[in-house]
């Protein structure tokens, strides 16, 4: 027996490996979410925000390689297990068969899957290299000159004057066609699905999870992916309704423009 | 008081599988059951059947059961799409024909799953449950060796869930209605029974793992945590127990990689 | 004629077990992987004896007919186990557990057996422990105990209602190590049609595969028999429907004794029968008794609804009849009871054959919620049969048939009078005399299997020199095995109009009614009559559809049912012989004028070992007398 092999090789190590991965997933969205909603402040925030990640320079690089890692393993082992799965289910299929009890959201974690992982292709394509909607994307856009100090846990970390990429602009023109708008509203409604039964689920595999609490941890993974749900409609709904705007953001700047 | 339902009969329609042994073809066949009373059991409904078509020269519909009263774990259809039939913490042999009525087409298939081959019509091999439990499922305590029953006390709270999880008949109604053919139910009970209990300690790690593996070579599914097995389970036996072995199993995993290796020597004879 | 000597060692009671012990001989360890034994059945004791002797170096085959060797009927018993350990500091002890024994079998088991079961019962239970066995505990931890069927001392460990079930994963997680460790070798979906008898020795079986067909031979150096009892052969029981004398009756048929096959034990609280299709009747425990009250109306033919019948016109007849004991007379006084107010007409039911078991009194003094904590399951389960709530209304209740005290004669070393051939569990008629006690089932099983049988079968294979098993090509077991197919094809061939189970309807029928809770001397002999007429009605007009190379329940079914046939005239042979009445053998020309058993200890103070004579002839009937050396047999009187 050995750990490496136990956590690849069984089945209960595979959905052990799902559930870190999956943990470590959703800290991403979840901060990506937190950081992405300064773009209903000053463009300085989000600005600041971008240019700070950047500026990172190998953090950024160990973190989106475990980012990588991380998907490519949630995704490997979601794989292997639904096709064991299906194998042991047999040939022959039930004439009926009827749910008794399952959440909707347990039932269509393969689909919901999917449709976020192509999402994160294009949402990549998108905002981190551009080779979608490359018009708006944001090194195409004029360069934004930062009004005020980005301060980081006290620290300046980009300081009023430095010319950094306009993505606060990016993003609410990139939102701006009604079918990406649409595409990523799905993607996230999905998405959040995808995190209410994943989110239960990661308690249930490792081993944290039991009917003492699992009515409360319930109604927690509900509120999350509620609020989480909330927040990503928030932009590109803002962007829609034109509640944001290049102009609105010109409006709450002031300062920039004097 | 005599229920007012034993008055009055009535007919069904069987749509049962046929299938003549493990290797042939199976299709649905349709039988009608006419003149069934309410008060009759799912099984004793197709002994009726069955001696109909004894009559007719026709086989009749090969099906498992034993003890009839809910307990031994041998009888295993699943009825309209749910292993043992519409209740809820019962096994087929406790279904009674009042849950249907009159004119009803019901569908009677056997426990379906790649580990449990179909032996003949609703009857399944499941022979798999047996060998994960020989891979592990024990104590190993020789008649004979065994200390005073009290010299152990266990905390009353813990011999009682390890009593829950023990209530397991080995069905395989999990199996059969998880989407994944997962035997995670019935191996986490077996493994959180014992595994609760002091005299399950020694093992604790040796078992969790040989059980897993043993369950993952005869060809289960994984567990994808939507709890059909629980709900589908006659004795109700808490997925709870899932979550407690993952555990186990993650720590045993992780205790085997740190523990020192043995060393390579024979005993103490030399 | 067989000789029957029970080898019972001599000294005083409580020392002949460790003696016999420490005298029996032994097998070298050696020498014991060279030696073969075949054990069939995994119920208690087959599964406690089956993985005992692997661990002790024994090779072990293991032959059982279900699909998995936890299925036995063993786990179907609830109430519990008893053990002499005396937790409770009330007074218990081996000899007391002992003498409740046997006077609870009413002196018809031989002291010497009781007393050694009563010996290892509190082993059993440190085994069970150590086996992770969860019985119900006090908030300290310690063991928990309840009183059960009367007795006076709290000796019964359980696990929840579930303790047979909970014993027998024990004995099956042993017998699946032993299996998972190459040292039983285990056939499920086996049934053992004959057994085969070399040179006068039992050295092996034959075994249908109940899957593919196939009809095997193994050889060994001895055979254990633990297949269970034979309730079965009245149709309808608190029995599994594949309970089956099969493997006893064909070793009957090959010369071991079948003794005292009338003792039938009938429990008198099962929920009644409600039509011609019912196949299995359902258990309620007797606890319920402790609260309920039960009645029948006072009129004959009254089918008012229970509310609607008035204090006056109500019968609580075991509170009349038996004013100490009330509600809690022994089983086979309640039971007869119940019997005699239905064949008064005053049965309540669309049967007739039922009466009431009334909680109304106990919910206005507890209240509901406290009836419902105490019997909600066994409510619930009533409720899942008959769609009534007993909350409301009364349940009803009949007798039925729940254990068979008889079985296959065996000696002190559990061996019956065929050398090699070992029988063990409710097989054997060894420990419970006429009647048995509540929660002693279990105990004989795993006594027999963990703690008698690893010591007594030393005894006899130490005689049997290594390798000496016959081959499987011997003449005997060609013969056994083609006695086996010849069978297989009669019950193919016959092609005649009824199904088995019309035969096992049929016969449950008379047995019930003529070898039942009461018995007669008329009823007995016209039974005599109807069985022989009915088999022969069998042989010509059974159907068994299908082929014998695949899985076939009906052709199983057919061997068992033609089985029965012959134990049930053989029952009722016994029972119209013993002219007496004792436990569950009640003959209705031998009772007091209150109804108690009339036993009569000078002519049939012994055991009935009948013995076969071959097809169509009587058998004959040995005795072994039951010298009681250290109990005076005395009248049962719980009054």
């Amino acid at each position: 027996m050995n750990l490496v092999g136990n956590l690849f090789g069984s089945s209960i190590g595979r959905k052990i490996l799902m559930a870190v991965t999956g943990l470590v997933l959703i800290g991403f969205v979840i901060g990506h979410l937190v950081g992405n909603l300064q773009v209903f402040s000053h463009p300085d925030k989000l600005n600041g925000y971008a240019h700070f990640l950047q500026s990172l320079g190998p953090v950024l690089w160990v973190a989106r390689i475990s980012l990588l890692i991380a998907v490519a393993i949630h995704i490997w082992a979601a794989t292997v297990l639904t096709l064991e799965s299906k194998r042991a289910r047999g040939a022959q299929a039930y004439g009926v068969k009827t749910w008794i009890q399952a959440t909707l959201a347990s039932r269509y974690m393969r689909w919901t899957g999917y449709v976020v992982l192509a999402f994160i292709l294009y949402h990549l394509a998108h905002f981190t290299l551009g080779t979608a909607q490359s018009s708006t994307y944001k090194a195409t856009l004029p360069a934004y000159k930062m009004a005020h100090d980005y301060h980081v846990l006290g620290f300046t970390v980009v300081p009023a004057g430095t010319e950094v990429l306009d993505v606060h602009s990016m993003v609410i023109l990139g939102f701006q066609p009604p079918l990406v708008a649409g595409f990523y509203l799905l993607a996230v409604t999905l998405l959040s699905l995808h995190l209410l039964h994943g989110m239960d689920s990661l308690f249930q595999t490792l081993g944290w999870r039991n009917s003492r609490w699992s009515q409360s941890l319930r109604s927690v993974v509900i509120l999350a992916c509620l609020a989480y749900f909330a927040g990503n409609v928030a932009i590109p709904g803002a962007v829609l309704t034109g509640k944001l705007s290049p102009e609105s953001a010109a409006k709450s700047a002031p300062a920039a423009h004097h | 008081m005599v229920a007012a339902s034993t008055l009055k009969t009535f007919s069904v329609t069987l749509r049962v599988w046929r299938q003549a042994g493990p290797a042939a073809t199976g299709a649905f066949v349709d039988y009608p059951a006419k003149d069934i009373s309410p008060d009759m059991s799912f099984l004793e409904m197709l002994d009726v059947v069955n001696d109909e078509l004894t009559a007719k020269g026709i086989e009749p519909i090969a099906f498992a059961h034993d003890c009839r009263e809910g307990i031994c774990g041998t009888c295993s259809c699943t009825i309209n799409g749910k292993p043992h039939g519409p209740g809820k913490g019962i096994a087929t042999c406790q279904t009674y024909m009042r849950s249907f009525n009159d004119g009803d087409t019901i569908v009677v298939e056997p426990f379906r799953a790649r580990a449990f081959p179909v032996v003949k019509d609703l009857v399944t091999d499941r022979a798999a449950f047996d060998k994960i439990q020989q891979s592990g499922g024990f104590i190993t305590a020789r008649a004979g060796s065994a200390p005073d029953a009290n010299a152990l006390p266990i905390p009353k709270g813990d011999a009682d869930l390890a009593m829950d999880a023990a209530q397991c008949i080995g069905c395989g109604a999990c199996v059969a209605a998880c989407k994944n053919a997962s035997a995670m139910l019935f191996v986490s009970a077996k493994v959180g029974h014992l595994g609760l209990l002091p005299q399950g300690q020694a093992e604790r790690d040796r078992r969790v793992l040989a059980m897993v593996n043993t369950m993952d070579t005869l060809g289960f599914g994984s567990c994808t945590n939507q709890y059909e097995c629980s709900a589908a389970c006659p004795k109700l036996i808490s997925h709870d127990f899932i979550a407690r072995m993952n555990r186990d199993y993650l720590t045993a995993s992780l205790r085997s990689a740190f523990k020192p290796a043995p060393a390579n020597t024979g005993g103490g004879a030399a | 004629m067989a000789t029957l000597d029970s080898k019972i060692p001599s000294g005083p009671l409580a020392e002949k077990w460790r003696k016999h012990k420490t005298e029996i001989k032994l097998v070298n360890p050696a020498n014991k992987r060279k030696y073969e034994v075949i054990v069939v059945g995994a119920g208690l004791a087959g599964s406690s004896a089956a993985s005992s002797l692997a661990d002790l170096g024994y090779k072990v085959k293991c032959f059982v007919f279900h699909d998995s060797p936890r299925r036995a009927h063993s786990i179907a018993a609830q109430g519990g186990i008893n053990a002499a350990k005396n937790y409770q500091n009330d007074g218990d002890s081996v000899h007391r557990l002992f003498y409740d024994t046997l006077k609870g079998g009413d002196y018809r088991a031989r002291e010497a057996n009781v007393h050694r079961l009563a010996e290892v019962s509190v082993n059993i239970i440190d085994q069970c422990v150590a086996q992770g066995v969860p019985f119900a505990r006090e908030y300290g931890g310690l063991l928990a105990n309840r009183s059960f069927g009367g007795a006076q001392v709290s000796r019964t460990f359980y696990a929840r209602g579930q303790t047979g079930q909970q014993l027998l994963l024990g004995a099956y997680s042993a017998l699946s190590r032993m299996v998972g460790a190459g040292a039983v070798d285990l056939h499920t979906n086996s049934e053992m049609l004959d057994l085969v008898v070399v040179g006068g020795q039992a050295k092996g079986v034959i075994i249908r595969n109940l899957v593919t067909g196939e009809i095997t031979r193994h050889s060994a150096d001895a055979v254990i028999l633990a297949t269970g009892g034979y309730g079965n052969v009245f149709n309808l029981s608190t029995y599994a429907r594949g309970s089956n004398a099969t493997a006893i009756w064909r070793a009957y048929k090959r010369g071991a004794c079948m003794a005292n096959p009338c003792y039938t034990q009938i429990h008198p609280t099962c929920i009644p029968v409600s039509g011609d299709y019912q196949s299995k009747l359902t258990l309620m425990s007797e606890s319920l008794r402790n609260d309920g009250r039960i009645w029948a109306p006072k009129k004959a033919g009254d089918t008012r609804a229970p509310a609607a019948i008035p204090e006056s016109e109500r019968d609580y007849y075991l509170e009349r009849l038996y004013p100490s004991f009330g509600n809690l007379a022994p089983r086979d006084i309640a039971s007869r009871a119940a019997k005699r107010v239905c064949d008064e007409g005053r049965g309540v039911g669309s049967t007739g054959l039922g009466v009431y078991l009334d909680f109304a009194d106990a919910i206005k003094r507890l209240g509901e919620p406290a009836v419902r904590e105490r019997y909600g399951n066994l409510f619930d389960i009533y409720h899942e049969i008959t769609a009534e709530s007993a909350y409301k209304a009364p349940m009803r209740i009949y007798p039925a048939v729940h254990y068979t005290m008889g079985g296959l004669w065996v000696d002190y070393n559990l061996m019956s009078n065929i050398p090699g051939l070992f029988v063990l569990g409710e097989a054997n008629f060894s420990d419970h005399g006429a009647n048995r006690l509540g929660a002693s089932a279990l105990m004989q099983g795993l006594a027999d299997g963990y703690f008698v049988i690893p010591y007594t079968i030393g005894d006899y294979l130490a005689g049997q020199k290594p390798g000496s098993r016959p081959a499987a090509e011997a003449p005997e077991f060609q013969q056994a095995e083609a006695n086996v197919r010849g069978q297989t094809t009669r019950f193919l061939a016959t092609k005649g109009k009824q199904p088995v189970s019309h035969f096992h309807k049929k016969l449950g029928k008379i047995m019930w009614d003529r070898c039942g809770m009461a018995r007669t001397k008329a009823g007995l002999e016209a039974a005599l009559q109807e069985i022989p007429a009915l088999r022969e009605e069998f042989n010509a007009s059974v159907n068994v559809p299908g082929s014998a190379d695949t899985l076939n329940q009906s052709l199983e079914q057919a061997g068992r049912v033609a089985d029965f046939l012959d134990l049930g005239e053989l029952m009722c042979r016994d029972a119209l012989t013993r002219e007496e009445s004792c436990g569950g053998h009640f003959r209705e020309e031998h009772q007091y004028p209150d109804g108690e058993c009339k036993r009569d200890d000078e002519k049939f103070g012994h055991v009935a070992a009948w013995e076969y004579q071959g097809e169509g002839k009587t058998p004959v009937r040995n005795t072994e007398a039951l010298n009681y050396e250290f109990t005076k047999m005395s009248v049962r009187n719980y009054k």
